[in-house]
């Protein structure tokens, strides 16, 4: 085709100049989000969960800073005024040994959310190391690590629960313990499934290629990729642990009497069951909401994370 | 040869052990399997080969990504087959690589200046954060970035930046070799251009050399002034890239040069493409003699029975029988 023919087809006004504005195609317009950032924008989204966030955190300062200002303490008996209704007075009423209600629900909250988080907390601890050290290392050491993981599994909880019980004496130490010997295997084998499949990744190897030591690759780079899912898994561990404490003090062989717990409360309300039922609603409501609203804020973790989960 | 090589590979393995489960037969796949070569400075050798021959092992055993069974790796006149501790450190920040796959090889993360950074704060490169900094947005300029992607984190890219990520990264240590292992071949055919043209006008500042992967015999061509070519583990057929290309020796080479697409359909209804029969045979259970003997039009009796050796033919190497004499 010669230059006239050209013209011909294509006439000269057929094509514009762009504009030099538009010419600028690698300027990136949206704002640079770091993780944490995106995943607080998705969560945010979640009413549900918000709302749970929100009361988690009213249940936390409360629990901390009401003690501090209230006229009653979570022992002072006051035996002229036993299984009283709510009142100005007593908001949540007494007890048969006329102890404020309210108050030793505070107490409790101390205990089950200092139970449940510290839980959580050790479990993610031991659970990245052991599960990182066994997926990134490998071979006979993964296989020695991970056959006592699936020892200390197949072991029924409630046995070494009161065996620890028996030996170190009912006490938040004990109650912390047998909570996280047998808790840390579920999120060191996820842990180690995490860093498995990432550690083949080229971002990985580029890593090692650059020099970087095995503490850098395992740390920085393959626990930092797999959080998501560890984080979820934390999170859904403390409702968790505190069910577990509430439930062992229940039966009598976690928080010992007068400590104000959950399940204590739960326990010494049963025997008033028919004359005063209220008793038994304050402790078991708390138990109820705080495990929902942590299962709530789990899940919307587990949304917020998960780009594949997310509605739009 | 006056020039001594700056890397230089003698019969090296590189094996792996397969086997399933306690009590199975000993299975040992041979990825590599006694390879020798060459590379001068400021040189380019290109290594080709179909998928699972061991060029991308290959690759990875010379940056000691996996450790090689037997054989040497000079690399600028010292071995480094059985590095450790500080030393196999110092290794690595004068050899470097580049990986296949942008979107793999980024940590998604951290920030492109935390990814170029990395290799500077392991190395102890910089004191200051501010001196780190000021390289980083240097390094972007070099691969075409602008200063203010630093902040950005890699998923906000397109593969041809993100493979220009991975080259800065590479190049934070200047180093003076690097394994590029296929970079283009995840890339958009107009894009790999672009990358190829940055990788040789880096070569030419920095007086780099490089270890070219690659299955496109084409792209190898323009950019390598060595080529070898892979097949199953060993190296059939090393030499000057033109010769390579043009003039090819061993019937692989030739079924794979038959294998390039040609942009004009005249030219490409006359030429007669060679297609090979069957799979490329499992790298365990290889096949007696020569590895290419199974698909190989011209094979004879003895291809099935004896492995060639690699001789040289008009300046380069062949490994078979039909170059012998």
């Amino acid at each position: 085709m010669s230059e006239a023919e050209v013209k011909m087809v294509l006439p000269e006004n057929a094509f514009e100049k762009l504009p030099e504005d538009e010419k600028n195609n690698e300027f990136i317009a949206m704002k640079s989000r770091s993780y944490f950032q995106d995943v607080w924008f998705q969560y945010k989204k979640n009413k549900l969960a918000m709302v749970s966030l929100v009361f988690i955190i009213i249940m936390i300062l409360m629990a901390i800073f009401m003690p501090m200002f209230s006229r009653y303490s979570y022992e002072a008996q006051d035996l002229a005024n036993p299984n009283a209704l709510p009142s100005a007075a007593h908001w949540f009423g007494t007890d048969k040994f006329g102890r404020d209600i309210f108050i030793r629900i505070m107490y409790g909250a101390r205990i089950s959310l200092s139970v449940g988080f510290a839980a959580a907390a050790i479990n993610l601890v031991i659970g990245i190391v052991w599960g990182g050290m066994c997926g990134y290392i490998g071979g006979r050491f993964d296989m020695i690590l991970m056959r006592i993981v699936d020892i200390i599994y197949s072991v029924p909880t409630l046995l070494y629960v009161i065996l620890i019980m028996l030996i170190f004496g009912s006490n938040m130490f004990s109650v912390l313990l047998a909570i996280c010997i047998s808790s840390w295997v579920g999120l060191a084998r996820q842990v180690r499934a995490q860093v498995m499949s990432q550690k083949e990744q080229e971002y990985a190897l580029a890593a090692k290629v650059l020099g970087a030591s095995d503490m850098r690759i395992l740390f920085r780079h393959l626990v930092k990729n797999s959080i998501g899912p560890i984080i979820v898994n934390t999170t859904l561990m403390v409702p968790s642990a505190i069910f577990t404490e509430a439930f062992l003090s229940f039966v009598g062989i976690g928080i010992s009497i007068p400590m104000a717990s959950w399940g204590t409360m739960a326990n010494e309300a049963k025997n008033m069951l028919f004359s005063a039922p209220l008793q038994m609603v304050w402790p078991v409501s708390a138990i109820c909401l705080t495990m929902l609203a942590l299962n709530f804020i789990g899940d919307g973790l587990n949304q917020a994370l998960d780009p594949k989960k997310r509605s739009r | 040869m006056s020039e001594k090589p700056i890397l230089s590979v003698r019969n090296l393995k590189t094996y792996f052990d397969v086997t399933k489960g306690l009590f199975s037969k000993k299975q040992i796949v041979k990825a590599v399997d006694d390879v020798s070569f060459d590379v001068m400075p400021n040189e380019t050798f290109g290594l080709v080969g179909e998928s699972g021959c061991g060029k991308t092992t290959l690759g990875r055993t010379i940056v000691k990504l996996y450790d090689p069974v037997e054989g040497s790796i000079e690399f600028m006149g010292k071995d480094i087959a059985n590095l450790k501790g500080a030393e196999l450190k110092a290794y690595r920040k004068d050899m470097q690589m580049i990986f296949q796959d942008p979107y793999a090889s980024l940590n998604p993360r951290m920030t492109v200046g935390e990814i170029i950074k990395e290799p500077m704060i392991i190395h102890n490169i910089y004191n200051t954060d501010a001196e780190r900094e000021e390289r980083v947005v240097e390094l972007l300029r070099i691969v075409g970035l602008k200063p203010d992607h630093i902040r950005r984190y890699p998923a906000e890219f397109s593969g041809g930046q993100r493979q220009r990520i991975g080259i800065a990264r590479a190049l934070a240590v200047n180093p003076k070799f690097i394994v590029c292992d296929e970079p283009i071949s995840a890339l958009d055919v107009s894009i790999q251009a672009q990358v190829i043209n940055l990788l040789e006008n880096i070569q030419k500042e920095m007086g780099l050399s490089y270890l070219f992967i690659a299955h496109d015999l084409s792209m190898v061509k323009h950019i390598s002034d060595k080529i070898g070519v892979m097949y199953l583990g060993h190296m059939v057929e090393m030499g000057k890239s033109e010769d390579v290309y043009h003039r090819p020796l061993h019937p692989y080479t030739t079924a794979l040069l038959s294998a390039i697409p040609i942009p004009d359909p005249d030219v490409a209804k006359a030429k007669s493409r060679i297609l090979l029969e069957g799979e490329i045979p499992s790298p365990i259970n290889p096949p007696a003699g020569c590895p290419f003997s199974t698909r190989c039009p011209k094979a004879t009796e003895r291809c099935h029975k004896e492995m060639p050796q690699p001789i040289e033919v008009g300046g380069r190497m062949v490994a078979c029988h039909l170059y012998e004499r």
